[in-house]
């Protein structure tokens, strides 16, 4: 049996964090290793991205490309066995991989917030629908309502309409009041302004409704209707998907488990993205949602912090700053509104993997109690789904991490006492 | 995309465009649920990402397969909940 | 809070201390349930909520077959939440020596009472097709049942509290003093008798009771419906029970009527944190897959720890604890607190009653042990 792999950086997740991260990591000659879950780089926001708009994803990716880092692609971290070790499955077999320094690039997630008639087919998340016309869901002519917050809102809502969708509203639960303030700041970010500006052009023609939210969602076998309000009246729309969901949550399992210090659901890092373990740092969403710009920064400093540079890291300061102020305005123009905690009934399913209606939930104070009273989170998907739920329904808390970070096959477990290296995993230059 | 390639969706010959996930393809095929829950509901794709579990599947005999997150194969054996 | 005397006060309310309330509330005494959380804490979360007859001793056997026929009567009262399914047991053995201990514990059965049957290799297939070839056979127990015990817990302590009985949650017990128990809140709740049931905790209270903690770990995996029958644990976990000093791994799974099984089961002793220990877990899911090849490739969803409390003859300690009036201890049941709490329970009942007890109580009593010293060196 061989030892494990040893490398001086491995970075988690292969977004716009994670590639930067690993990027400016090799570029000290340092020996870079870098996992995540999909086929190939470039997390869920880049996903496919290789035309313009999306020119910096190109730009970054063959960056990625030209440096010595050895990418894992299509393989999931399950554990953090140990200090100084990860644990990571594939579809073939399972490798257990050995690190100086780690990045946590993890990223986030979508947050869903349950409704009458939410958990019906063809109700899904606004990145979820993105992420999934990207692999091969047919939308021409189909009738979308997109509903939630936030930017990825009318990025979903225009990539579906290039695609062939018929949008038929778009609505964000945010006053009109706060997006137009939150436009108006963009100013100071030209990037975004330039985006946004772009998207709101191809979006013309597509009613938009601000400070409107669902309801519900009706139909048998499959969506059919959405119900949105706007406090005072309600208006029923037809459609064949709703692509709702309501901002970005960081992945925070993984941090945890190693024991990263959490405040306000954002992984805690000083200024050069190292979290509260020595050696662990973390960098993008999970540090606080705030996009591309942002979450390439931390990459950044994280990677020179991570390699001993951290003149280099500290160049990126400024630009960090202004990535973390577009996060500040993004969390507040886009705060939810009370009423989406109010949604849902005491019949509506809160845990779509155990059926637990909200009801079941009533007068249990936290959420070790939902979970060992009810089954709430304990299903597969770990409570990722209705966790992140309950925390903004009821105010649970986030409990302690436990293993597997990530639903892992017995036989990945069992590898820890062995050290077998995978059949695939291809250098920085393999993939394209 | 490239070519197309043929699986089997409960026990149906289909083709479908090689480099589709297997939740589209089974959208492609007329399939409107991956799954059933715990109290009988018909689920599907939610989250688009793998972290859901709603778009589960058995694949050649393995259950619990993300078809969300699964490229379809030539030759590949997709079973959904009824 | 009233301050008015109670029949009893219980400390604890795991599943020993839910069931002993309940049984003094059943009986018309006036209870008070306290614990320094809530319900269901300590092993209670943690544990398999197997239901099992097991005669390592004859004093195991006669305790765990009285509770597990109190399980079957109360088995109707119990709400759907509480998963109450009788999968059975079949103890797997591995070769012919094992087979010869299933054939004695057949006899042993059969003149006591207890429904099992032996399998021959070809049966025991029959009866499990994903157990892997080359196997000696098993012994059925088809009584054996299972529960989920935080929700039986939760029925207890509804019970409770419908008989007139009180709940005082969130504050520790700091002393036992004669007649009153006083609480880090600064309450004190007079009472007749107190029945410590703190698990591992209880020598916070009783230092000199000889028991130690023994870790143990489980896993479950997601719902495969059918891919086991029965709860199925191999011989050796009697001997890996017994044992030694050393970490061991015991196969041991069972089937939940959600379809996800639970896998388990490891024994470590003094490892008194509760962290997952990575290596020993890679060591039972060997240990299981040396048994049930075909569950390498599913996939587990949680990973946990608990301590159980083990006494040196691994008997429980139902009784009055030496040095304090009135204090009953109920602790020390290692893997056997679910199964046992309700036949601990009645004992308790009695001792406060002082009506002559459903079985005989000496091997359980706190008193069998007179030196602790003296007590661990076997």
């Amino acid at each position: 049996m061989s030892e494990p792999q040893h490398f001086d950086v491995l970075v988690i997740g292969a977004g716009p964090a994670g590639i930067a991260a690993a990027a400016a990591a090799a570029g000290s000659g340092a020996r870079v290793a870098m996992i995540d879950a999909l086929a190939k780089p470039g997390g869920q926001i880049w996903r496919g991205s290789t035309s313009s708009p999306y020119g910096r994803a190109r730009r970054w990716l063959d960056r990625l490309h030209r440096c010595n880092v050895r990418v894992y692609a299509s393989t999931q971290v399950v554990d953090i066995p140990e200090p100084g070790m990860v644990l990571a499955e594939s579809e073939c077999g399972s490798i257990l991989m050995a690190w100086s320094k780690l990045i946590l690039a993890v990223g986030a997630r979508e947050l869903f917030l349950p409704f009458p008639g939410w958990t019906l087919p063809n109700v899904v998340g606004m990145g979820g629908l993105q992420a999934l016309i990207k692999s091969g869901l047919d939308v021409r002519e189909r009738r979308i309502v997109v509903a939630g917050s936030g930017p990825l809102l009318w990025a979903s809502a225009a990539h579906a309409l290039a695609c062939g969708a018929d949008i038929t509203v778009i609505a964000e639960q945010a006053p009109g009041a706060a997006v137009r303030g939150f436009a108006r700041g963009l100013f100071r970010h030209p990037r975004q302004l330039v985006d946004a500006a772009r998207l709101r052009l191809e979006l013309a023609g597509v009613p938009v409704r601000m400070g409107t939210w669902p309801v519900g969602a009706h139909g048998t076998a499959r969506v059919r209707e959405v119900e949105l309000t706007d406090g005072q009246r309600v208006s029923t729309e037809r459609c064949d998907y709703l692509a709702c969901a309501f901002g970005l949550v960081g992945e925070l399992e993984l941090p945890m488990l190693a024991g990263c210090a959490i405040e306000a659901d954002r992984v805690r890092v000083d200024e050069w993205q190292e979290t509260s373990v020595a050696g662990i740092f973390c960098a993008g969403e999970a540090t606080g949602i705030g996009g591309v710009d942002k979450a390439l920064e931390e990459g950044l400093i994280a990677g020179y912090a991570a390699t001993g540079r951290p003149d280099r890291a500290r160049s990126r300061f400024a630009r960090r700053a202004r990535g973390r102020a577009f996060a500040g305005a993004l969390a507040r123009a886009f705060a939810l509104r009370k009423e989406l905690k109010a949604l849902a009934r005491d019949d509506t399913i809160v845990c779509r993997c155990e059926d637990i209606p909200k009801g079941q939930l009533q007068g249990l104070s936290s959420w070790r109690e939902a979970k060992l009273f009810t089954r709430c989170g304990m299903g597969a998907c770990q409570g990722r789904v209705c966790g992140s739920a309950t925390r903004v329904l009821f105010g649970y808390g986030p409990n302690s991490a436990r293993p597997p970070a990530f639903p892992a096959r017995l036989e990945s477990l069992a590898a820890t006492n062995d050290t077998r290296q995978p059949s695939e995993g291809s250098r920085g230059a393999a993939w394209k | 995309m490239p070519g197309e390639i043929e699986i089997s969706i409960n026990g149906r010959s289909v083709r479908v465009p090689g480099g589709v996930s297997v939740w589209a393809a089974l959208t492609r095929a007329g399939i409107e649920h991956a799954r059933r829950s715990v109290s009988g509901e018909p689920r599907g794709a939610l989250c688009g990402m793998g972290i859901c579990f709603e778009c589960r599947v058995t694949i050649n005999g393995v259950a619990h397969r993300r078809s969300c997150q699964l490229e379809c194969a030539q030759g590949m054996a997709i079973t959904t909940d009824e | 809070m009233s301050r008015r005397s109670r029949d009893v006060v219980v400390v604890g309310a795991g599943i020993v201390g839910a069931a002993c309330a309940f049984a003094c509330a059943r009986a018309g005494l006036s209870v008070t349930l306290v614990d320094q959380g809530g319900i269901a804490g300590g092993a209670t979360a943690a544990g398999m909520g197997h239901i099992v007859v097991m005669d390592d001793s004859e004093a195991q056997f006669e305790l765990t077959r009285f509770s597990q026929r109190l399980w079957d009567e109360l088995a109707s009262q119990l709400p759907a939440k509480a998963e109450f399914d009788r999968p059975g047991t079949i103890w797997v053995a591995s070769n012919e020596e094992e087979m010869a201990t299933v054939r004695a514990r057949h006899e042993y059965y059969l003149k006591r009472g207890v429904e099992s049957e032996v399998l021959d290799a070809r049966a025991l297939s029959e009866a499990e097709p994903r157990l892997r070839d080359g196997l000696a056979g098993g012994l059925l127990v088809g009584g054996d049942s299972v529960i989920y015990p935080p929700c039986v817990v939760q029925f207890l302590v509804e019970r409770v509290l419908q008989q007139g009985g009180e709940v005082h949650f969130g504050s520790a017990v700091t002393s036992l003093d004669s007649g009153s128990v006083a609480l880090r809140d600064g309450s004190r709740l007079p009472a007749g008798s107190v029945v410590l049931a703190t698990g591992h905790e209880v020598r916070r209270l009783a230092p000199s009771l000889p028991l130690r903690p023994r870790k143990g770990h489980l896993l479950i995996t997601d719902r495969h419906p059918g891919f086991v029958r029965h709860q199925l644990i191999e011989l050796d976990y009697v001997k890996s029970a017994h044992g030694s000093e050393q970490d061991s791994v015991a196969f041991n799974i069972q089937p939940r009527r959600t379809g996800q099984m639970l896998l388990g089961s490891s024994r470590q002793f003094d490892v008194e944190d509760s962290a997952v220990d990575r290596r020993l877990v890679a060591r039972l899911v060997e240990r299981l897959t040396a048994f049930l090849p075909a569950i390498s490739g599913l996939s587990a969803t949680r990973i946990w720890t608990g301590q159980r409390a083990v006494t040196p003859d691994r008997l429980p300690l139902i009784g009055p604890l030496a040095g304090k009036d009135g204090v009953i201890v109920a602790a020390g049941h290692e893997g056997l607190g679910t199964t046992t709490s309700l036949g601990t329970a009645q004992l308790v009942l009695a001792l406060i009653t002082q009506r002559p007890p459903g079985l005989k109580i000496e091997p359980y009593l706190p008193s069998r042990f007179k030196e602790v010293g003296d007590a661990w060196r076997n």
